[in-house]
């Protein structure tokens, strides 16, 4: 088996002719992992996806899923892959059990098989008992898992997760991060999701790139990118008023001390291990520390550190889709 | 260790599970298929009821004086008039008269006695019309809910996802068709000496190629919005203005040249054509055969072109 499971070589959008939602991606997904594409909305984490599922023709460039190239050999691609698209796409009329079978229907897969994995994956996503009711009356939970199952039924060999835990609470999220996990584990899956959260990408995802303006900026282990920010982050106060930085700044593994009023902020590599030597450092010269924070850089840092803004930026505009989606339920309700 | 999808589906699967979604979806509503049977009670019961154009040429829409004066004619002797050339006729004598022509001028006009039977089967033009129009809507929904995403991204061909819908409009004007008939039978439809029951299946048959082609036509329209408002606003613009220029409420032969030139090129009008003449008129093979003729190249031409942009436009 190709140990290359997506690969994509300078894949680009551009809608409308001049709106470029993504620009000549580079990258490659390996067999087996939770590859995380991580970015704030409209970076071009959805087309990028759309592009791979073969629901967009990409305007330059090439990728493959398994081998298959997405512009020419489009029905192998659909074959092998199964998609959890952003929204709840189930039918609302249906029950849970229709709505798995029609998406066996979709795969051709014949009814009496698709009637035990039914079965089994209903178990999976927890929803056994629910199987026989409207998806109306799902909570967004439920519907999540029942997405999940219905991209599921194909015992497909890669996964594509759209933001999986969109407008879910905390816990929910949290469940569903396990059935992801768990995904992995017993079906030997490859999975590709896209994803604003970073604790998320960070909990889950094996490789992250961070993907913004539809560029791509950087690719690697939640470790390596935190890693290469340059190193913990070590805030500590003194009871005296003297300047200790260059005192500070002497101690192995430090690489970057400011005082800020009194208060050191201290980027330090293996700061879990440096902390107590700047302590051991300063007590021989006299001084007291009063205060110490070790802080291990977050995704947030190198998000911070490669896009320049925050991801809380995005927040907004994701209050914006949910009470859209919210409209658009109501509207059809009634 | 997962495997392969083994089920390398053909060409046309998928097709029978998304027409049953959306059928499944459509019976699971008891008020939409309440309104569907209401719907043509109320439209027959007011409309083909209430104007009772039949009626009007009977003698009781004449109330005449005892006495009616006629102008002189030619062929009156004028000795048998008074000073001015009028004949006077006692009214009983027209009255009695006129009860006996009013059933020709319909039957001259309209092809049948009574108004309710011809307007009936109008009905079910109405019906199978407004059923496919609405078709456009659902492909705006899947297209809005995500779901038409999802269908995209498995093996279905695109061509299959317009054809389910297709598929599905027609069965449901087929449905629909049922339903009026059997209210029109009950509300005392009249069928012609040549009606046998095959002839509903020829009534089927060109419901169903009818509603192929209409639908085809708004699926088209419909495949890359993404607002219902906009399918609204086409559909309502047309429905009606389509309608009366036919012959669906109204003989063709009675209108202004320019509104017969438009009956003419309307579908609608041959289907109703088609189904009078299977039911309440009696059937004309040769004019039965160009009704069908017209409404299979229509079928025919709008599927093929339905199908032709949404392997165009589905996929961006």
């Amino acid at each position: 088996m190709s140990e290359e499971v997506i690969k994509t070589e300078g894949l680009t959008k551009v809608f409308n002719k001049h709106l470029t939602a993504v620009d000549h991606v580079n990258f490659s997904v390996k067999h087996g992992e939770i590859f995380g594409f991580l970015g704030p909305n409209g970076a071009g984490k959805t087309t990028t996806i759309n592009m791979l599922i073969t629901i967009l023709k990409p305007t330059e460039g090439t990728a493959s899923v398994l081998g298959f190239d997405i512009a020419k050999q489009h029905d192998d691609v659909r074959n092998v892959i199964g998609v959890v698209p952003q929204e709840y796409t189930a039918d609302e009329d249906l029950t849970g059990l229709e709505n798995i079978l029609l998406c066996a229907d979709l795969y051709g897969i014949p009814r009496q098989i698709s009637k035990e994995r039914a079965v089994d994956l209903l178990k999976l996503v927890e929803l056994t008992d629910f199987k026989d009711k409207r998806v109306e009356t799902y909570s967004g939970g439920m519907r999540r898992r029942l997405e999940l199952a219905c991209g599921l039924i194909n015992r497909p060999r890669v996964l594509f997760l759209d933001e999986p835990t969109l407008g879910l609470d905390v816990q929910t999220r949290t469940a569903t991060w396990d059935y992801i996990r768990r995904l992995k584990k017993e079906f030997g899956m490859t999975l590709f999701m896209t994803t604003h959260y970073l604790e998320e990408a960070d909990a889950l995802c094996d490789r992250v790139a961070i993907i913004d303006h539809g560029k791509i900026v950087v690719v690697g282990t939640p470790e390596e990118l935190k890693h290469s920010l340059g190193g913990d982050i070590i805030t500590l106060s003194i009871k005296e008023d003297h300047d200790v930085s260059e005192l500070i700044r002497s101690v192995e593994n430090v690489k970057e001390v400011k005082n800020e009023n009194g208060s050191y902020r201290i980027k330090a590599e293996y700061g879990e291990v440096t902390a107590p030597f700047i302590i051991e450092a300063l007590r021989k010269k006299g001084y007291t520390v009063t205060k110490l924070m070790l802080t291990e850089p977050t995704l947030n840092e190198v998000y911070l550190e490669y896009t320049g803004r925050s991801m809380r930026d995005t927040e907004e505009s994701v209050e914006a889709f949910r009470t859209q989606r919210m409209t658009m339920r109501r509207a059809r309700g009634g | 260790m997962s495997k392969l999808n083994e089920h390398h589906p053909g060409k046309f699967h998928g097709i029978w599970a998304l027409t049953k979604r959306e059928l499944k979806k459509w019976l699971k509503e008891p008020i939409i298929l309440l309104m569907a049977i209401l719907q043509p009670v109320l439209w027959m019961g007011l409309f083909g009821k209430a104007m009772n154009i039949g009626n009007m040429f009977s003698s009781g829409s004449l109330s005449l004086p005892l006495v009616v004066p006629i102008p002189g004619s030619s062929l009156i002797p004028p000795q048998l008039g008074d000073a001015f050339g009028n004949i006077y006729v006692d009214g009983s004598y027209l009255s009695n008269a006129f009860a006996n022509l009013g059933p020709t001028i319909m039957q001259g006009i309209f092809g049948v006695k009574d108004y309710f039977s011809y307007m009936a089967i109008g009905m079910i033009s109405f019906i199978v019309m407004f059923t496919t129009m609405f078709s456009g809507m659902s492909i705006v929904w899947d297209r809005r809910l995500g779901f038409l995403n999802k269908v995209l991204s498995t093996p279905v061909s695109r061509g299959t996802i317009i054809f389910a819908k297709v598929l599905n409009a027609s069965l449901r004007a087929i449905f629909q068709a049922t339903i009026i008939l059997i209210l029109a039978v009950i509300f005392g439809l009249q069928v012609s000496s040549t009606f046998t029951v095959v002839n509903i299946l020829g009534l089927y048959a060109a419901v169903f190629l009818l509603s192929v082609g209409m639908s085809s036509v708004f699926l088209a329209v419909a495949l890359r919005s993404t607002r219902w408002e906009t399918q609204m606003a086409i559909v309502n613009l047309i429905n009606l203005p389509l309608m009366f220029a036919s012959n669906t409420f109204f003989p063709i032969s009675q209108m202004p040249d320019w509104i017969q030139a438009i009956a003419r090129v309307n579908p609608i009008s041959y289907l109703t054509d088609a189904n009078r003449q299977l039911t309440v008129l009696s059937l004309d093979a040769s004019s039965l055969m160009v009704d069908f003729a017209f409404l299979g190249v229509f079928a025919a031409v709008f599927s093929v072109i339905g199908i032709a942009l949404s392997w165009r436009y589905l996929t961006k």
